[in-house]
C-alpha cells in the first residue's frame, strides 16, 4: 500500500541533502569541537560554518545563534531568560496568546507559579491576532512578548513584523516560536524586528533532536545547561555536530527553494481545501489567506478525530487531529478551543500538513478516501443522526 | 498500531452489530459529545432473551471497538447475564485497552444497562431500582 505522509508539521522525512551533510560527522569528522588538536579543530570549523550559514538564512550574526536540542528547549531558554532579565528590573509581566505551543504555555504556567503575571491574548475566530491588540496589552512592567510566528495546528501566520515593531517601540523583548515558519515562509529577524527566535531542524527535513535559538546581541541569555564553555557558556554539552550540519544544509536548501516549493505545496493544499469543503457540514479552521502554504485543518461535524485518523491510517494516509483522544486528555485541542469552536465540533478535526514531496496523486487519494471515511463514521454516529433528524442544530 | 491490540483494531475497523433497530424494545444512550464519546444501544428482546442488539457510536477507536465487543457479548444472552457484564470483561475480551481509554469500556457497560432499564420502563416491568445506579462520567 502506498503511504501518503501528510503530517509534516509533526515531523518531516530527512532530505538527501541533510543526510549527506550529516554523515561525514558520524564517520570521519568525529572530533570534539572543544579539542585543541587537528581532529577537534576540523569539527570546530564545521560548527562555525554551520552557525554562519544558519545565521545568514534568518539574517542575523553568527554569534547570535545558539544551538539547542530543538524548538522546545529554545522556547524554554528564551522565555526563562527574558523573564529573569525582566524580574531583575522589577518587570514581571509577559504577553502571549492562548494558542501557543505547549513548550511556551507550560513554561509560562510555571513562571506564573513563580510570581509572574501572564496576559493570554484571545485569538480571533480566524486564528489571528493584531499588533494593536498586543500594544494594548503592554504595561510598564512588561518583560516579554512571546507570540508564535505560525500556528502548528491551524497554520495561521501572525503579523510578526508589526508585533516586533510595537515591541521595539516600547522597548519590550520580543520572542517568537518560529518552529513552523522557518524554512517554509520568509523569516528575517532584522527586518521583522525579532529579538529572540526558536527553530527546529526536523520541521524542514533536517535531523531530529537539534534546533537553534537566535538571541539579538545585547540581550543577556541565561545558562540552561551548566558544565562547559560550549555555545559561549550558555549551553554546555558537546555539540550535536552531525545534526547541526544537517540543519544548516536543510535550511539553506529550504530557503533557496522556498518560492518554487511553496507555490507547489500551496496549489496542492488549495485543491485539498476546496475538495474537502464539499463534504457537507465541514469547516476550514483558521484564516485561508494568512496561512502556511502547507497546512489545512478541517472540522467535520458529527464524528470524532481519532477514529477518523485510524481509518485513514488503514488506507495509508498519515495525518493528525486535535481530538481529545489523540492527546491523552479528555479535552480537545486548546488551539481549536481558542478559536471559539464548541467542544463537540473540535473533536472532529483533521490536520493535513504537506511538504514538497507530496504529489497530485496524494491529493487524489486523500480526496477519495476522506469523504468515504467521514460518511462511514457519520453513518454510525448517534450525534450525526440527531443533527440530521433536526433534534439538534448543525453548528457548522 | 501499537496503541491498540489487534482485537481492538479488528472490532474498530470491522465493527459487529452496527446500526439501529427501528422497533427496538429498549434503547440506551450514554456519554456526552462534549467529552467526545456517545454510545447508543438498541435491544430486541423476546422472553427475557436479547435476540438482537445494534449500536451507533460517536467516539474514538476504542469507543467503537468497546461497543462492538459489548454487543457481541450480550447477543443471544438472557437479560440477567447482560446485566452482569462489566466494563472489565469488555476490556479483557478486547485483549486490553490503554489506561486512558478504559472509560470507553465503562460507557459500553452503562449503555447496555441503560437500554435494559429503558426496556423495563417502557414495558411496565417491575425491577429493583438499586440495580441501576445513575451512570457517572468517568
Amino acid at each position: 500500500m502506498k503511504v501518503v505522509y501528510v503530517d509534516n508539521a509533526a515531523t518531516t522525512a530527512m532530505s538527501d541533502v541533510a543526510i549527506d551533510a550529516m554523515t561525514p560527522y558520524l564517520k570521519e569528522v568525529y572530533g570534539n569541537p572543544s579539542s585543541l588538536h587537528t581532529v577537534g579543530q576540523i569539527a570546530k570549523e564545521a560548527l562555525d560554518d554551520a552557525r554562519a550559514r544558519i545565521a545568514k538564512c534568518i539574517n542575523c550574526q553568527p554569534k547570535e545563534i545558539y544551538f539547542t536540542s530543538g524548538g522546545s528547549e529554545a522556547d524554554n531558554q528564551a522565555i526563562r531568560s527574558a523573564a529573569l532579565n525582566g524580574a531583575r528590573k522589577g518587570k514581571k509581566h509577559i504577553v502571549t496568546t492562548a494558542f501557543e505551543h505547549h513548550a511556551v504555555l507550560h513554561t509560562l504556567e510555571k513562571l506564573e507559579k513563580e510570581g509572574f503575571e501572564v496576559t493570554y491574548l484571545d485569538v480571533h475566530e480566524n486564528g489571528l491576532i493584531t499588533a494593536r491588540e498586543v500594544e494594548a496589552a503592554l504595561r510598564d512592567d512588561t518583560a516579554l512578548v512571546t507570540i508564535m510566528f505560525a500556528n502548528n495546528e491551524i497554520g495561521t501566520v501572525l503579523p510578526i513584523a508589526e508585533i516586533g515593531e510595537i515591541c521595539r517601540k516600547y522597548g519590550v523583548v520580543f520572542h517568537t516560536d518560529a518552529v513552523q515558519a522557518v524554512g517554509h515562509i520568509p523569516v528575517d529577524v532584522t527586518a521583522q524586528n525579532i529579538d529572540m527566535l526558536s527553530l527546529s531542524a526536523h520541521k524542514f527535513h533536517g535531523a531530529k533532536g537539534v534546533g537553534a535559538l537566535y538571541v539579538k546581541s545585547g540581550i543577556p541569555l541565561q545558562t540552561f545547561v551548566e558544565g562547559g564553555a560550549q555555545e559561549r557558556g550558555k549551553r554546555a554539552g558537546t555539540e550535536n555536530l552531525g545534526g547541526i550540519a544537517s540543519m544548516a544544509a536543510a535550511l539553506e536548501y529550504a530557503v533557496e527553494h522556498m518560492k518554487e516549493n511553496s507555490t507547489k505545496i500551496q496549489s496542492l493544499r488549495d485543491k485539498l481545501i476546496d475538495g474537502l469543503l464539499k463534504i457537507p457540514h465541514s469547516k476550514l479552521n483558521g484564516d485561508r489567506c494568512s496561512r502556511l502554504p502547507s497546512n489545512l485543518n478541517m472540522c467535520f461535524e458529527g464524528i470524532e478525530g481519532e477514529s477518523l485518523l485510524l481509518l485513514l491510517d488503514a488506507k495509508g494516509i498519515c495525518a493528525s487531529s486535535g481530538s481529545a483522544c489523540t492527546s491523552g486528555s479528555l479535552d480537545p485541542s486548546h488551539v481549536l478551543l481558542a478559536l471559539g469552536l464548541p467542544h463537540e465540533v473540535a473533536h472532529g478535526s483533521l490536520r493535513i500538513s504537506l511538504c514538497e514531496y507530496n504529489t497530485q496523486e496524494d491529493v487524489e487519494i486523500i480526496l477519495n478516501e476522506v469523504p468515504k471515511v467521514v460518511a462511514y463514521l457519520r453513518n454510525i454516529s448517534p450525534v450525526w443522526e440527531e443533527l440530521e433528524n433536526g433534534e439538534k442544530p448543525h453548528l457548522i | 498500531m501499537a496503541l491498540y491490540s489487534e482485537k481492538v483494531m479488528d472490532h474498530f475497523t470491522n465493527p459487529r452489530n452496527v446500526g439501529k433497530i427501528e422497533d427496538a424494545d429498549g434503547v440506551g444512550e450514554v456519554g456526552n459529545a462534549k467529552c467526545g464519546d456517545i454510545m447508543k444501544i438498541y435491544l430486541k428482546i423476546e422472553n427475557d432473551i436479547i435476540v438482537d442488539v445494534k449500536f451507533n457510536t460517536f467516539g474514538c477507536g476504542s469507543a467503537i471497538a468497546s461497543s462492538s465487543m459489548a454487543t457481541e457479548l450480550i447477543k443471544g444472552k438472557p437479560i440477567s447475564q447482560a446485566l452482569e457484564l462489566t466494563n472489565k470483561a469488555v476490556a479483557e475480551a478486547l485483549d486490553g485497552l490503554p489506561a486512558h481509554k478504559m472509560h470507553c469500556s465503562v460507557l459500553a457497560e452503562e449503555a447496555i444497562r441503560s437500554a435494559i432499564k429503558n426496556y423495563y420502563d417502557t414495558h411496565g416491568i417491575a425491577y429493583d431500582k438499586a440495580q441501576f445506579p445513575d451512570p457517572h462520567e468517568d
